[in-house]
């Protein structure tokens, strides 16, 4: 593995490496994958919001989440219309400016902005550029085959772009690694859960986001040492209301809007980067790697927006997250021109409405830099519900 | 073939029997409605009528609702209702019209929408996927997906990779096995496959014919208008597919437009430029949008419309009816992944319509609506405009929402463009 962290980070304390995670996770250069192609490594680009990294993985590749990013889409803008969410100005943003070098893009048939994002990308650069179509009718009987056969074919396309074989013994471990990574993650939420008190919103979304773009043991390495120190914090407990964040699974919302929650409220669960929690649980090693990952896909994920599953109506989801969370309130967003994260509002708010669940709706976009007027309305509706 | 029409009787004739067949498809849903029988919901996008057909289910095309109700001017009030329930502005404007739809008993200005009893889905938009979610919240049916893998990569186009056009293949077939499995389950009558080879020979014919009738328009001058004329054609393709009355449209419209052909007949317009239209129509002002380019002479003579609303008609897989099941998936494979490419690689078929169509401008339409059809757009644009010399003009507006629609916006842009049109060809003309 090549190392892409500054090395001192061991030695700081608790509130200087997640100083570093929130500067590494804000900064447009992306420094961690420059620093893995510095010293030879290729970069596979996947859009949000699933994607089997451990294939990529068991090539040597770094995977990269595309979720955007804190840029301006000054040459993506001539390459769109005006009607689109802004992920999808500002991943192509991070190409175009060569801020992220990569040398395999691979989006999903998630919405109908993203499914274009791999044709125009082709359009743009020479390396492939392609869809992985995750079936989007996980009720047929047929999907976990299709799957498996549909990750056979990525795993060719990546074994050509990293020039090397991956055997099954590569692939097993790959699903090692990331099922420790994503045991990692279940604590973070825990955490959050739990005692939301140690750890507030804007920084468990940096330890999350980091996974995106640094290796993977690397982060491991990094929460296994982060993770006990941030529960023997000595943080004060808080008479704040608990709320679930849902909206955040595809563009997310900028950091000083978690910032601004993490203020105001205890954010106990959301749906921020879902994707690299997508597996609820570790994924089978002991069976054929392909077919495992494919049936963890499947059978045990979670949902969103962009996926469909009858065994999933995404209001009972949510309801559960809730209520798992035990949360007083939701804050429903969705990024500004998203399709599916607002046609999915309406049927949260007729779900809340039924059940009693207070909520407040909010549009947001990854670019957004005030925030006065949301705070203070968001402000007013916690108040209500704490002095209500 | 009809043996008592006179030519001259033959112009003119799909249109008028398409508004016939529009007339009656409708009478007929109202009388289910009223009857209380419930309707298959479907997409133009692989509608499945070859199956839904073989079971006798009335077809109902939420998109053609919608498309319906912008042209007869009431789309503004039925976004505004939707709205006020908590749809956003954003979003498709044929879910919103669809949404109003379903609040008002099926209340529509062609009829009565029956409810859904099922609705069929393919994945060739994603908001397909939403909308039936939506359905199956208000009346609690069957929702069957049928997933389409698309082209995974642009290299890829045109090309088959058997080994993965095979597990492609398998995935669609046993979704279509499952699709029958429920309408078995429904209608509780057991499926027929002489039934299902019988919609499939219509549906051969209909492909057949439709393939034919757009490469016409190669000829000088076009003998339909792919904006106006098309519309009905799609109208007629979708909702007659797979049925005796589909197939004998077209066949009845493929007469009359080679009888135009051959006698050098066009459209209405004296055509100076020969004009492909790229996204959806401007349903809020139809007529009059293609009126501002009619007025200077310019005549669509294709779209990518045409490729993708028809379900990728375009590709004219004909079915192997001593195989009908796999041939079937098959088909629907090669159709649904079609008209995807229509869409998301539009700039490769408008560079190879360039020369075969003898294209004068393109004209690119993106909406607000729709990010399935509009995201690629400026990009594909752009790409097409490094390769080749060819005239563009890019209006953004909506195919249901009046109020990002602006006339007399789109008349200065639609002026300019034909002026630098004008004095490129007098450039051209004196280079020569
Ligand atoms: S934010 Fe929404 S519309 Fe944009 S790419 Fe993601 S899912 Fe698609
Ligand atoms: S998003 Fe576009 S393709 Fe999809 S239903 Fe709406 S108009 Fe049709």
């Amino acid at each position: 593995m090549i190392p892409t962290l500054p090395q001192e980070w061991r030695d700081g304390t608790l509130d200087d490496v997640l100083y570093l995670c929130r500067e590494l996770a804000e900064d447009p250069t992306f420094p961690t994958v420059r620093a893995w192609r510095a010293q030879g490594g290729k970069v596979a680009g996947h859009f949000q919001v699933y994607f089997p990294e451990e294939i990529a993985h068991a090539a040597g590749l770094l995977p990269v989440k595309m979720r955007g990013a804190p840029l301006e889409p000054g040459i993506a803008d001539s390459h769109f219309g005006s009607y689109l969410c802004s992920i999808i100005k500002t991943s192509l943003e991070a190409a175009l400016s060569q801020a992220l070098t990569l040398d395999l893009f691979v989006s999903h048939p998630i919405c109908d902005a993203a499914r274009n994002l791999a044709a125009i990308w082709a359009r743009n650069y020479d390396y492939p550029c392609q869809i992985l179509y995750l079936p989007q009718n996980p009720n047929s009987a047929h999907s976990v085959s299709y799957l498996t056969d549909e990750y056979a074919r990525l795993q060719r396309v990546v074994e050509q772009v990293a020039n090397r074989h991956i055997d099954a013994e590569a692939l097993t471990h790959s699903i090692d690694v990331f099922n420790r990574n994503r045991a990692l993650l279940r604590e973070l939420y825990m955490i959050k859960r739990d005692t939301p008190w140690l750890l507030d919103a804007a920084d468990a979304w940096c330890l999350v986001a980091l996974a995106g773009f640094v290796p993977r043991e690397e982060h491991n390495d990094l929460l296994e040492n982060l993770l006990p120190r941030i529960r023997a914090r000595q943080a004060r407990r808080e008479d704040r209301v608990r709320v679930v964040f849902e909206g955040g699974f595809c563009e997310q919302p900028p950091l000083d809007l978690l910032r601004m929650l993490g203020r105001t409220c205890y954010v106990v669960d959301d749906d921020l980067l879902i994707g690299l929690r997508w597996l609820t649980e570790d994924v089978s090693v002991d069976a054929a790697p392909l077919q495992a990952l494919a049936r963890a896909y499947i059978e045990t994920s979670s949902y969103s927006p962009v996926q469909h599953d009858l065994r999933k109506p995404k209001e009972h989801m949510l309801l559960e997250r809730v209520r798992a969370a035990r949360a007083d309130a939701v804050i429903l967003a969705a990024a500004k021109m998203c399709e599916p994260g607002l046609e999915e509002q309406v049927a949260y708010t007729q779900m809340l409405d039924a059940q009693q669940i207070p909520y407040f709706v909010s549009e947001f976009e990854e670019n957004m830099t005030s925030f006065e007027n949301l705070e203070m309305q968001i402000e007013t509706f916690l108040e209500n519900l704490q002095f209500a | 073939m009809s043996l008592v029409t006179t030519p001259d009787a033959l112009v003119g004739r799909a249109n008028r029997d398409g508004a016939r067949l529009f007339r009656d498809w409708f009478a007929t849903l109202t009388q289910a409605a009223e009857e209380g029988r419930r309707a298959a919901y479907v997409f133009v996008m692989g509608s499945m009528n070859e199956i839904l057909k073989a079971f006798d289910f009335d077809v109902v095309f939420p998109e053609i609702n919608s498309l319906q109700a912008a042209v007869r001017k009431v789309a503004h009030d039925y976004l505004s209702e939707a709205e006020a329930a908590g749809y956003s502005p954003d979003i498709c404007g044929y879910v919103k019209a669809d949404v109003a739809v379903q609040m008002n008993r099926g209340s529509h200005p062609m009829g009565r929408i029956p409810k859904p009893g099922i609705a069929v889905l393919t994945n060739a938009c994603n908001t397909y996927i939403k909308w039936a979610e939506i359905w199956s919240r208000m009346h609690a049916m069957p929702v069957v997906t049928i997933d389409v893998p698309g082209t995974r990569d642009r290299a890829d186009l045109g090309r088959i990779d058997a080994r993965d056009f095979a597990n492609d293949r398998r995935y669609v077939r046993a979704q279509l096995e499952e699709l029958i499995t429920t309408c078995e389950t429904l209608t509780g009558r057991r499926f027929d496959i002489d039934r299902l080879r019988e919609t499939m020979a219509h549906a051969n014919v209909l492909t057949g014919a439709w393939r034919a009738l757009i490469e016409l328009n190669r000829s000088r001058p076009a003998v339909f208008n792919a904006l106006t004329d098309g519309t009905v054609f799609l109208g007629v393709a979708n909702g007659f597919r797979g049925t005796a009355a589909g197939a004998r449209y077209f066949s009845d419209a493929l007469e009359e437009f080679r009888h135009k052909a051959a006698h050098g007949i066009g459209t209405l317009v004296d055509e100076s430029h020969r004009l492909v239209f790229v996204g959806v129509p401007c349903y809020p002002m139809f007529r009059r949008f293609n009126d501002m380019f009619a007025e200077r002479h310019g005549v669509f003579i294709n779209s990518t419309y045409l490729h993708f609303a028809s379900g990728g008609a375009n590709a004219g897989f004909e079915y192997d009816l001593a195989d009908p099941l796999e041939s079937l998936a098959e088909g629907v494979l090669i159709g649904v992944r079609a008209a995807m490419d229509s869409m998301f690689h539009q700039d490769l078929m408008l560079e190879e319509m360039l020369d075969d169509y003898g294209v004068s401008a393109i004209i690119y339409h993106p909406i607000k609506s729709c990010r399935t059809v509009s995201t690629g757009l400026a990009d594909g644009r752009g790409a097409l405009a490094r390769r080749r010399d060819v005239p563009s003009l890019f209006i953004e507006s909506d195919m249901m929402d009046r109020r990002v629609v602006s006339e007399a916006q789109m008349k200065n842009r639609i002026d300019a463009f034909f002026e630098g049109l004008a004095s490129r060809q007098h450039r051209t003309a004196g280079h020569t």
